[in-house]
């Protein structure tokens, strides 16, 4: 994999958030607070049209009439809603070209690893990357060549413009705006993210991903994505996000709409990494997510995802099997050090015949933090022959921390199949006494056992992913002997 | 009393002049919250799964009955038995002579200290218990006494729309053994609803097993609650069997207290017709170097529904837990559910626990290997229903408590001898 001994322990050095950085760029921002009027300034921005205008007012109609949800295995403070900055943007002319592109902006995505320059990028990794900085989305590589083989590839707000049809038909479908608290605000208050569509029968050639950063002090993000793989099509998504070190918590809420028509597949993963707040549990990121996808006949729908960072994580992302022999799938590694909490998990709804899920869970819990998985295995009536599979392990590391696992299993056909099964326990002593007898540090050791312990996740991503994840983890775990 | 009787919210039981026996703080405690809570619906976690409208919607009265022959509700014939009908003690029904080292008698007039660790906020059917109880059993095993014979109270609800809300009490004290068998069956009954509450300690170095069956009328209900206070060194054993009722919700709080407790819990659940049966556990682990062994297992036909729902709590500082909770579930009609939600909420490291949850069928394949050696199919899935039973059953040490509870299947699923 090429990532060294040598390399880990030279990260492992660097025990801040590598991200917490703050570009200065002079951004544009609408007032505080939350009203009609900031929805219709945020769309009058985006020059949307009335349809949107519509759905965004109804969103917000329904979301005044909802209460906030309790019932996680989280505590927080509620965020003051008529506190956030909606809308901000960096004051940007049109980019027409990379060159364009300020070079504050250039190395903020630089040192954030990202790499838009298409020829760099070529003879290296191969990623086409959507960049959305706190409300709008900056740059998109590759466009050119993925439009080549009739692959829609761009920022949310441009396909509302270019494509509206397809926008109108799909957004919605898979989260209405009746689904949650979080959803319902994001509905109405969204201002940017990617939105992807792939013909029929196309296999993407690369991969796909969006890096969100929050960057301006006071916003929330609010972001939407819709990916539409299109009959027998195959696309592998990715999504990164990092946010400055502040004080304050600031709120993350996006929505994600997979829908992968008959015999398509779409592969989504995540490393999520926002910022997870200070040793004493100030400031970091309340990411409340809700991420969703439908599978027609014989479609599949993969979600991997690394959960390092983040003050508060909630988020469950979910397949709905509603094609005849539909597949769902869910990896999870969720690391949490000292005071974040996480309640995370999935949904998995059988409603086709020979609908088939797995569930791999993996929980590590380090310092004060809480860590919970959360699952749903529904099978209905006429999900005939359903086989679902689900492991949920948690790794405790210190004697402070807590590891929870609340699956529901509820199965109304008597042809189904359901297996659950969870551990929870320390990390081996002996292990690393073995390690250390072998000239490995115990901080190492640790490393080791617990990239061990995720690989079956780990193993999932993308390449290039997974050397990042491997270090993320190591970087998250540090100091967390316990 | 009367008055306040009537002013309560929740109006569902007709006390016909009988006032419960709990002193009259608790009780006007209770009656107090009742005013203030409403029945559990669907939204409230506990009882996602289970409705109430049957028993919510009634109104049951509190009146005796009269049962003439007991012989074939008792589960053992050696033990020394207590019997209740309709929630009053039938003294003519009971053993005459208690052994020595114990008291074992109707709750009546003891001036012991009830509810001490029972909940009564928001959990409707303690507080109707507390305010309305009209009888229970009171069980004290001295110290350092071993009883060679199972202690057993019978159960027996008869009538239509009638309540029987039991109190019971079962303290093991230091060094003491013993083993308590429950049997809840009725006789021409329709409607009825039995609501229990047992408090039980098991004291140091104590053993106490309670083997709890469940054989109420189709068209009756049951809430059924244990509270249980575990001190060190002990083991407390329960299996419950439930094989008949058409709402059967059993709530079993276990709080380990002391260090080195061992706790097992089993529980089988057959069912067929419009049953619901809701089995909800709780382990709370307090302290360290204690283990916890659960199995619950069920086979769920017709339109029946079966929740369970398990949690393991281990609390901050409780070490060296060794924690396993096990729900396996057949099921064998298109129109069955089976909602199963096994929990686990850990606050300390050094520990191992587990849990692990099936939902399934028969295995064809196992069925046509029985068939093709000569069985019919009907006795080759009989065959393999009581093999997947049996790991529960077999759990019961007591031969004559396992005999009945076979014989109850055969009954009930008319499974041949």
């Amino acid at each position: 994999m090429g990532y060294t001994e040598n390399e880990l322990a030279k990260d492992l050095e660097n025990q801040e958030y590598k991200y917490g950085f703050v570009t200065n760029l002079e951004s544009e921002q609408v007032p505080k607070g939350l009203s009609e009027e900031t929805i219709r300034i945020i769309s009058a921005k985006k020059e949307e049209p009335e349809w949107l205008l519509e759905y965004r007012l109804n969103a917000y109609k329904i979301w005044l009439e909802m209460t906030e949800p309790n019932w996680a295995h989280v505590h927080y403070e509620k965020p003051d809603f008529q506190d956030i900055i909606y809308y901000s943007a960096v004051k940007q002319k049109k980019y027409e070209s990379w060159d364009d592109v300020e070079p504050e902006m250039k190395a903020t995505m630089e040192k954030l690893g990202i790499s838009m320059d298409e020829q760099k990028v070529l003879t290296g990794t191969n990623v086409a990357v959507d960049f959305v900085m706190d409300s709008v989305s900056v740059a998109t590589s590759f466009k050119a060549k993925l439009s080549e083989l009739g692959i829609i590839f761009c920022s949310f707000s441009e396909a509302v413009k270019e494509h509206p049809e397809l926008v109108k038909k799909y957004m919605g479908t898979v989260v209405p705006v009746t689904d949650n608290f979080y959803a319902a605000l994001n509905s109405a208050v969204f201002t940017d993210g990617s939105f992807c569509y792939i013909p029929k029968g196309v296999r993407c050639p690369m991969e796909l991903s969006t890096y969100f950063r929050i960057n301006e002090q006071g916003t929330g993000q609010f972001e939407r994505t819709l990916v539409v793989a299109d009959q027998g099509s195959y696309v592998s998504y990715l999504e990164g996000c990092t946010a400055p070190m502040r004080d304050e918590n600031q709120l993350h809420a996006a929505v994600v709409e997979l829908v992968a028509l008959d015999d398509a597949e779409v592969k989504y993963s995540t490393v999520q990494n926002w910022y997870p707040g200070d040793k004493d549990g100030k400031g970091g990121i309340f990411n409340f997510v809700t991420k969703r996808g439908i599978c027609e006949r014989n479609a599949k729908i993969s979600w991997t995802q690394v959960e390092t960072g983040s003050a508060v994580t909630w988020k469950y992302p979910s397949c709905i099997l509603k094609g005849d022999n539909s597949v769902g799938e869910f990896y999870s590694v969720a690391v949490t050090n000292h005071h974040q909490q996480a309640d995370t998990g999935t949904k998995m709804i059988h409603l086709g015949k020979n609908t088939k899920s797995t569930i791999i869970s993996k929980g590590v819990s380090a310092g004060k933090s809480n860590n919970s998985y959360r699952g749903l295995v529904q099978i209905h009536k006429n999900a005939t022959n359903a086989r679902n599979f689900s492991q949920c392990d948690s790794l405790l590391m210190t004697d402070e921390c807590g590891a929870h696992t609340f699956p529901y299993i509820e199965c109304k056909n008597s042809t189904a199949k359901i297996e659950h099964e969870a551990t929870t326990s320390k990390i081996g002593e002996d292990q690393i006494f073995y390690c250390q007898q072998r000239g490995i540090s115990s901080e190492k050791a640790i490393s080791l056992i617990v990239n061990g312990y995720c690989k079956e996740v780990l193993n999932q991503l993308p390449m290039e992913f997974a050397v990042e994840a491997q270090k993320l983890l190591a970087i998250s775990l540090e100091g967390s002997v316990g | 009393m009367s008055e306040l009787l009537n002013s309560t919210e929740i109006n569902i039981i007709n006390s016909n002049g009988f006032e419960g026996i709990l002193n009259e703080k608790l009780k006007s405690e209770a009656l107090t919250i009742l005013e203030t809570i409403q029945f559990p619906t669907t939204r409230t976690e506990a009882w996602k799964y289970t409705r109430l409208g049957k028993i919510s919607n009634k109104k049951f009265n509190v009146q005796k009955g009269d049962i003439s022959n007991i012989s074939k509700f008792q589960i053992s014939k050696e033990a020394t038995t207590l019997v209740f009908v309709n929630g009053f003690l039938d003294s003519s029904l009971c053993s005459s002579e208690i052994p020595n080292g114990i008291e074992f008698k109707s709750i009546t007039n003891s001036t012991i200290e009830f509810g001490k660790n029972l909940k009564l906020e928001n959990e409707i059917f303690h507080s109707l218990n507390t305010a309305y109880a009209t009888d229970g059993v009171y069980i004290h095993i001295k110290a350092n006494a071993i009883l060679d014979k199972p202690l057993q109270i019978i159960h027996l609800l008869t009538g239509e729309h009638c309540i029987a809300n039991l109190r019971n009490v079962i303290i093991c004290e230091k060094n003491a053994q013993a083993e308590v068998i429950q049997g809840f069956f009725t006789e021409n009954a329709e409607e009825s609803f039995t609501n229990v509450v047992t408090e039980i300690i098991v004291e140091e170095n104590s053993h106490l097993i309670l083997n709890k069956i469940q054989y109420e009328d189709e068209s009756c209900y049951q809430v059924s609650t244990e509270q249980v206070d575990q001190h060190k060194n002990s083991t407390f054993t329960i299996n419950t069997i439930t094989l008949n009722g058409a709402l059967v919700r059993n709530n079993l709080n276990i709080e380990v207290n002391g260090e080195n407790c061992t706790t097992n819990l089993n529980g089988a659940y057959l069912l067929k017709g419009n049953q619901h049966v809701d089995n909800h556990t709780l382990v709370d682990h307090k302290v360290a170097h204690c283990e916890s062994h659960e199995l619950y297992k069920g086979v769920v036909n017709d339109k029946a529904t079966a929740v369970f729902n398990g949690k393991v709590f281990v609390r901050k500082d409780a070490q060296k837990i060794n924690a396993f909770q096990s729900n396996a579930n057949v099921l064998l009609s298109d129109d069955s559910t089976v909602n199963s939600k096994p929990e686990l909420e850990i606050y300390a490291d050094d520990v191992k626990c587990s849990h692990g949850s099936t939902t399934g069928q028969l295995d064809e394949e196992a069925v046509f290997y029985l068939r093709a050696r000569g069985l019919s199919e009907k006795s080759a899935r009989k065959l393999m229903i009581s093999a997947f039973i049996n790991d529960v059953i077999e759990k019961i040490q007591n031969e004559e408590v396992k005999l009945f509870v076979i014989q109850l299947l055969q009954e009930r699923f008319d499974w041949e001898k």
